[in-house]
């Protein structure tokens, strides 16, 4: 039976969500309101909140010292890339795990998990000098392998939960009707497991952009993503704080208009089996 | 096609063949700071000169320190020409690192170098790095915010005129502050002023025999002196300001003096980002009465190239165009000359257009009275005025500056500041076999 909502509980609950969210969302805006500012209104004190001269001057500045579209371009094909790369061995890795355990299949979990555990820097040298073996520094299929080896453990524990929620007997079903591995797992459990895929998808091409250790040491010139292109406006010798929250608006744009398309399958996604 | 036309149209081809083979695309590693980003805005110069293209990767100074180490111990050949500082050369180049710039061409004039620059980017006395911008610190301070305390400040100024100048100055009603100092931590940031505090006071970091000396008279004088004028006179979390936070204090008017990077002077007397542009002074940076060492410090950001880069020879026109008389022609044809790269050579201290920039003769008279080679009035086995040259330096720097942040802060006091640093000090250089 449903819970009687009274009319004030549902006022006081819809006030804290937002000003929840609007907590959490302040520092994104306040970057975006400090890029529309100039140089000096950037460090006013006290700070201006929507009352200053709003000024496209930064957006400018950055456009012409900076080639954005390259930045961009490097970004989308390494997170894109490296999510689809990603998928591509965690579905059929998550269905073992999840339908044909082994006695083992927990362990081999935590195991995977536990390579998230260490510092990142911890292996940094090793990958440096693999990479320059390989010819692979400061190019974009380098980065795309090391952002997908480093997902990996998150993309297949997200699959295996969704997919544990799938009955086995529905593929059993299937199995019966003299379905082949292949077509149950394209035809039976991924189109189940759409919600949870998408937003396996979505989370990681989310980390992938946001990566900012690896992106900013594996790469100089040529594969540099938007991270790399925010980390040129910060100075240690100077204020440039509005061109600086002018590069950093350009670089999670896309991900924020992404993100604010694909919110209802995301947040399906991230509740599916939560509640039951 | 006659005969004539094809040999012309061959040699055409063959000269394109032949230019091209020598034009070469540069990596250059820099931060992203004002005479930098002017540098980048003007390569089209160097590009049109020598046939070569450069690209930039601009870090941020730490990142870049951290990214271009690993790069060259590990050989991976990502860039052709580094932007490093005065900390890193002369150990760098003891590492083989980098390559030796001796052989400039004589056009280039290397004597012209201010002798404080070469002295603190050489090894064994051969030039690693050439500057690219130099500065000192000094006080900047707000001649009406004087005028109106009645005061005069000296040119060559004491800590005691310091601290009576920033009493008078303060008005924390009307948020004026009689000083602003760095003390956010790390080793670039507060310890960069603290030690300079400390050799102006008499103290040294290590005695000859690499003993660390946090325990001395001197350093706890020196200690105490900071620590009380910023509590008393500083802005309200002092203890997270370093460079740019109490640069935009500074430009707000919140500031009677600042003592910082002789570079900061282009800035808050540029009416455009400063609202106290016209009524700002330079002083040289202070020392304790009867102690013959001010506080200077310095510093300067080079250009240098890697050992085992594969364009050697276009890196090094590049850093002959970028350090050279002409860059600076250059950059003052287009931009003035309150924007040239200040503190590298000794010529442009010369230009009678450049002596009318008012902060320019300040600044050149606090590189001279910097010398890295005798940092303290006692004895010294290092190298090193704000910083001591070796490659344990950064992280003992670091862990004091946290210490010495933490005291500011109230979290702790100057002696369990000192003591912590002492302890943590003896212990690392024990650990590096000093």
């Amino acid at each position: 039976m449903a819970r009687a909502v009274t009319t004030r509980r549902k006022t006081i609950n819809t006030v804290a969500a937002w000003a929840i969210g609007l907590l959490i969302f302040f520092p994104i805006l306040w970057t975006i309101l400090t890029s529309f500012k100039t140089e000096a209104q950037a460090i006013n004190d006290p700070p201006l909140f929507l009352f200053f001269d709003w000024t496209l001057e930064n957006y400018a500045v950055v456009q012409e010292r900076s080639d954005y579209m390259r930045f961009l371009w490097n970004s989308v094909i390494i997170a894109g890339g490296s999510t689809i790369l990603g998928l591509i061995i965690a579905v059929p890795a998550a269905w073992s795990m999840a339908f044909v355990p082994s006695k083992r299949t927990k362990d081999i979990l935590m195991w995977m998990l536990s390579t998230k555990m260490l510092p990142a820097v911890g292996v940094l040298y090793p990958i440096y000098l693999l990479f320059i073996e390989l010819g692979l520094l400061d190019t974009r299929i380098g980065l795309t392998i090391v952002l997908m080896l480093i997902n990996l453990p998150i993309i297949v524990w997200m699959l295996y939960t969704y997919f544990k929620e799938i009955p086995g007997e529905i593929l059993e079903a299937a199995r019966m009707d003299g379905a082949t591995l292949k077509e149950e797992i394209l035809y039976i459990l991924t189109p189940m497991a759409i919600p949870g895929i998408a937003s396996t998808l979505l989370l990681n091409v989310i980390l992938a952009w946001n990566e900012a250790f690896w992106t900013l040491n594996l790469t100089a010139a040529k594969a540099a993503p938007l991270t790399a292109f925010i980390a040129s406006y910060s100075s240690p010798e100077g204020l440039f704080y509005a061109k600086l929250s002018a590069a950093s608006t350009m670089a999670i744009a896309p991900i924020l208009i992404l993100g604010w398309f694909s919110q209802k399958q995301l947040v399906r996604g991230l509740t599916f089996g939560a509640v039951k | 096609m006659s005969l004539k036309n094809a040999l012309r149209a061959v040699t055409a081809l063959t000269l394109i063949t032949a230019t091209s083979a020598f034009a070469d695309t540069i990596t250059i590693a820099t931060v992203n700071n004002g005479d930098m980003i002017r540098m980048q805005g003007l390569t089209e110069d160097f590009t049109k000169k020598t046939g070569h293209e450069v690209e930039w990767v601009t870090l941020e100074e730490n990142v870049l320190r951290q990214r271009v180490t690993q790069d060259i111990a590990a050989k991976g050949g990502q860039f052709d020409i580094l932007t490093i500082g005065m900390y890193e050369t002369p150990i760098w180049a003891a590492n083989e690192w980098l390559v030796s710039l001796a052989d400039l061409p004589a056009s280039y004039d290397a004597d012209d170098i201010l002798p404080a620059m070469r002295a603190g980017l050489s090894h064994d006395g051969t030039l690693y790095a050439a500057p690219f911008y130099g500065e000192s610190s000094m006080i900047m301070y707000r001649t009406d915010l004087m005028e109106k305390a009645g005061l005069t400040m000296p040119d060559a100024p004491t800590w005691s005129d310091v601290e009576a100048a920033a009493k008078a100055m303060t008005d924390k009603d009307n948020e004026i502050y009689g000083v602003c100092l760095r003390g956010k931590a790390g080793w670039g940031e507060n310890m960069a002023f603290i030690t300079t505090v400390a050799n102006s006071f008499g103290a040294r970091w290590f005695d000859e025999n690499w003993k660390p000396q946090l325990d001395t008279p001197e350093w706890k004088a020196a200690v105490t002196f900071y620590n009380d004028l910023l509590n008393n006179y500083g802005p309200p979390g002092a203890s997270t300001n370093g460079f740019n936070e109490n640069l935009a204090l500074f430009q707000q008017g919140k500031c009677g003096m600042w003592i910082d990077a002789t570079v900061a002077a282009s800035f808050v007397t540029n009416p455009k980002d400063s609202s106290v542009a016209d009524s700002v002074g330079f002083a040289l940076a202070p020392n304790k009465e009867g102690v013959d060492k001010r506080a200077n410090w310095l510093w300067a950001w080079a250009l240098a190239i890697p050992a085992g880069t594969q364009k050697e020879a276009a890196a090094k026109q590049f850093i002959e165009w970028a350090t050279s008389k002409e860059y600076i022609e250059l950059v003052a044809s287009k931009e003035g000359w309150a924007n040239v790269p200040p503190g590298a050579r000794t010529s442009l201290y010369e230009n009678p257009e450049y002596q009318k920039v008012p902060f320019a003769a300040m600044t050149l008279e606090s590189i001279n009275a910097a010398n890295p080679d005798s940092p303290t009035v006692q004895p010294v086995p290092y190298v090193g005025i704000q910083y001591v040259a070796i490659p344990e330096w950064a992280g003992i720097g670091t862990a004091a500056g946290q210490e010495f942040s933490a005291m500011v802060a109230g979290q702790q006091t100057v002696e369990e500041a000192l003591s912590k640093a002492q302890a943590n000090t003896a212990e690392e250089m024990e650990a590096a076999g000093y």
